[in-house]
């Protein structure tokens, strides 16, 4: 099956086309799309066997030869993502079917997850640079529609914030590419690579790379570009914000992965030297914020940006260790994100209200949901032996290996206040004197419960099972160590 | 509606002109393999013949003309689209890959028949059913 790179691309396709016919069916909404996303997963599973049996897969689409046709492949890095994503989105559409209102799932919310899912997907497996940009707006326009979606005050506000930044990032990005085509001639993401390399990459290759880090920069959320994130990510309810803060941002950290460490490392000492001091701006702000916040849903976002900040310093050090560890904790932030946010999402559902002054004492109602989120707060920040710990280890000590000192200690100091931001909603909402709460929600608390416990659990897993997923890390990192095992495994020379 | 405008000439031209510009964006369609066109550009010049109608006359006359749902002509588009691409999965070939050979067909002699037409079909009602969606709603909210 020479396809198989495109099934987890596929499939999302055409259910959410299939989905389009019957808008008004909640019932078969739900069918289909959940059908939809677990053929998805079984595909990147059997995927993910293939790659971890025989090496990275491409795909030519309609036999164009590469590198004049658009190239899907499929290394270790792009198919542990695409399995992440898939699973992560399995849940959140289950957590979803039970939070939404009605009106939400007529409204084409199952049809913009699935599009969303075939975006995301698509960016990850895609080895053609202006393919990604398509993805990118496939992805980008499907969140258009989710985070509008309900139509209230707020949300019409971040959402007109949201469109811009991200309308402006695009043409950025096409620009980018422009630039990057007019010196190598092509597209193909192996041949730029090789290319640059023959060009002995001259000046103009550091300029473009800062201007990819600017548009990647700004769909990944780090500093200074960040700044719209806090906003438009609080305005779309739970399941949506939990699909945004987990994929979107991470498909932005994924493109400054590829391409920093494809095309342009060359000149290290310019390039890794601003996105390192980038990704450490990122944690102190992002810890600034998540510090200084008492809102649930901004104390988890920010924790965003500090997650942002500690791959991308990971993939700055570019050493096998740093970017093993940055890897490692890509998929660990991906997941535990996920289920923080759902886990949130059901204290905000039981108290009615987001901040944390007016939550206390769930802990006993709700035990079930204290100590889930207990757990997950730990993971959060790195405890071991939960998923956090192995990839800030790695990351940690890849940074100490370049001689930096103040990266890693920063890192360290962050998961501190890391766990500390995760505690205070663990001691302010679920400690503390019970109150009268009366969430609309309230009474789906339990069932809520499921998605996101399974959520943790995959976590847990992640983490105490570190040294069956290390193999597969290990692969995922190979092509970024060495630029060479990608092109010869895309242009098969 | 006292104060109907005077748009005869508007209305009179565009019942003959519409029908060019239709039977032009066929042209451009069919054109499309090998010289330029393609449903892009076809399903664009349609939906402009639509709008001009839309525009001499509303919103009930085209929908009495073409009582279609455009929302499900845009998912029947994507859906063409996407069965195509999948169908070179039967055959084990990438996806996208289009066959094509020569027909003897009645009329019109020697043919080319190639699987991207039906491609190209899908995208043609993606765009007339974008194109109209958009519209008709701008349009409804006044």
């Amino acid at each position: 099956m020479i396809n198989l790179p495109l099934l987890p691309i596929l499939i999302p396709l055409l259910s959410a086309v299939l989905l389009m016919f019957f808008p008004k069916r909640i019932k078969v909404q739900r069918i289909i799309s959940m059908a939809g996303i677990a053929g998805t997963i079984i595909a990147a599973i059997v995927l993910t066997a293939e790659v971890k049996a025989n090496g990275i897969q491409t795909l030519n689409l309609g036999d164009w030869p590469a590198p004049y046709g658009i190239t899907l492949v499929s290394d270790m890095l792009s198919v542990l993502l695409v399995l992440t994503s898939s699973i992560l989105t399995f849940f959140i559409v289950w957590y979803a079917i039970i939070y939404l209102d009605d009106a939400y799932e007529r409204y084409f919310f199952y049809t913009g997850v699935m599009f969303l899912l075939t975006g995301i997907n698509g960016a990850f497996t895609t080895g053609d640079i202006f393919n990604l940009f398509v993805f990118f707006e496939v992805f980008l326009i499907a969140s258009y529609l989710l985070i509008v979606l309900g139509g209230k005050k707020g949300q019409l506000r971040e959402s007109i914030k949201y469109l811009l930044i991200n309308v402006i990032s695009s043409a950025l990005f096409v620009t980018a590419v422009a630039y990057l085509y007019s010196v190598v001639g092509t597209l193909n993401m192996a041949d730029v690579s090789q290319r640059i390399d023959e060009l002995g990459s001259p000046g103009i290759i550091t300029v473009i790379a800062i201007f990819f880090l600017i548009v990647f920069g700004l769909k990944g959320a780090i500093f200074p570009l960040y700044f719209w994130l806090p906003g438009s990510y609080s305005a779309p309810p739970i399941p949506i914000l939990a699909l945004f803060g987990a994929l979107l941002t991470k498909v932005g950290v994924y493109s400054i992965m590829r391409t920093y460490t494809l095309f342009f490392y060359h000149d290290q000492g310019y390039t890794h030297q601003i996105l390192a001091v980038l990704a450490l701006l990122s944690i102190v702000v992002g810890v600034i914020g998540a510090i200084a916040y008492r809102n649930v849903k901004t104390i988890i976002i920010y924790n965003i940006v500090i997650a942002v900040g500690v791959i991308l310093y990971g993939v700055s050090a570019m050493t096998p260790a740093a970017l093993e560890g940055a890897v490692f904790y890509l998929l660990h932030d991906m997941v535990i994100k996920a289920a923080l946010f759902l886990l949130i999402g059901i204290m905000i559902a039981i108290a009615g209200a987001s901040h944390l002054n007016q939550m206390g004492g769930m802990i006993r109602d709700y035990p079930r949901i204290g100590w889930t989120y207990f757990v997950a707060a730990l993971a959060l920040a790195g405890i071991p032996p939960l998923s956090g710990f192995v990839g800030k280890l790695l990351i940690v000590q890849g940074g100490f290996e370049t001689g930096d000192m103040v990266g890693p200690l920063l890192v360290l100091l962050s998961s501190l206040m890391v766990l500390y931001s995760a505690m205070k909603i663990f001691m302010n909402g679920f400690w503390g004197t019970p109150k009268e709460y009366h969430g609309e929600k309230a009474h789906l608390a339990n069932r809520l419960w499921v998605p996101a416990a399974a959520l943790v659990l995959i976590a847990i897993a992640y983490g105490v099972g570190s040294e069956a997923v290390y193999p597969f890390i290990q692969m995922a990192v190979e092509p970024l160590i060495d630029p060479a095992v990608y092109i010869e495994a895309v242009l098969k020379e | 509606m006292k104060n109907k405008p005077n748009d005869l000439i508007l209305q009179t031209v565009t019942t003959m002109i519409s029908f060019i510009i239709i039977l032009f964006s066929i042209h451009l369609f069919f054109a499309g393999h090998y010289t330029p066109g393609g449903g892009f550009i076809g399903g664009l010049m349609t939906s402009a013949a639509l709008v001009l109608l839309l525009l001499a006359y509303d919103i009930k006359t085209l929908n009495t003309i073409l009582p279609f749902n455009f929302r499900m002509m845009t998912a029947a588009g994507l859906l063409i689209s996407v069965l195509t691409g999948a169908g070179a999965l039967l055959f084990n070939q990438p996806f996208l890959t289009h066959a094509y050979d020569y027909f003897e067909l009645p009329l019109l002699g020697k043919t080319s028949l190639h699987t991207a037409v039906l491609f190209d079909i899908g995208v043609y009602l993606v765009v007339i059913g974008v194109t109209m969606t958009i519209i008709q709603t701008i349009g409804e909210s006044e």
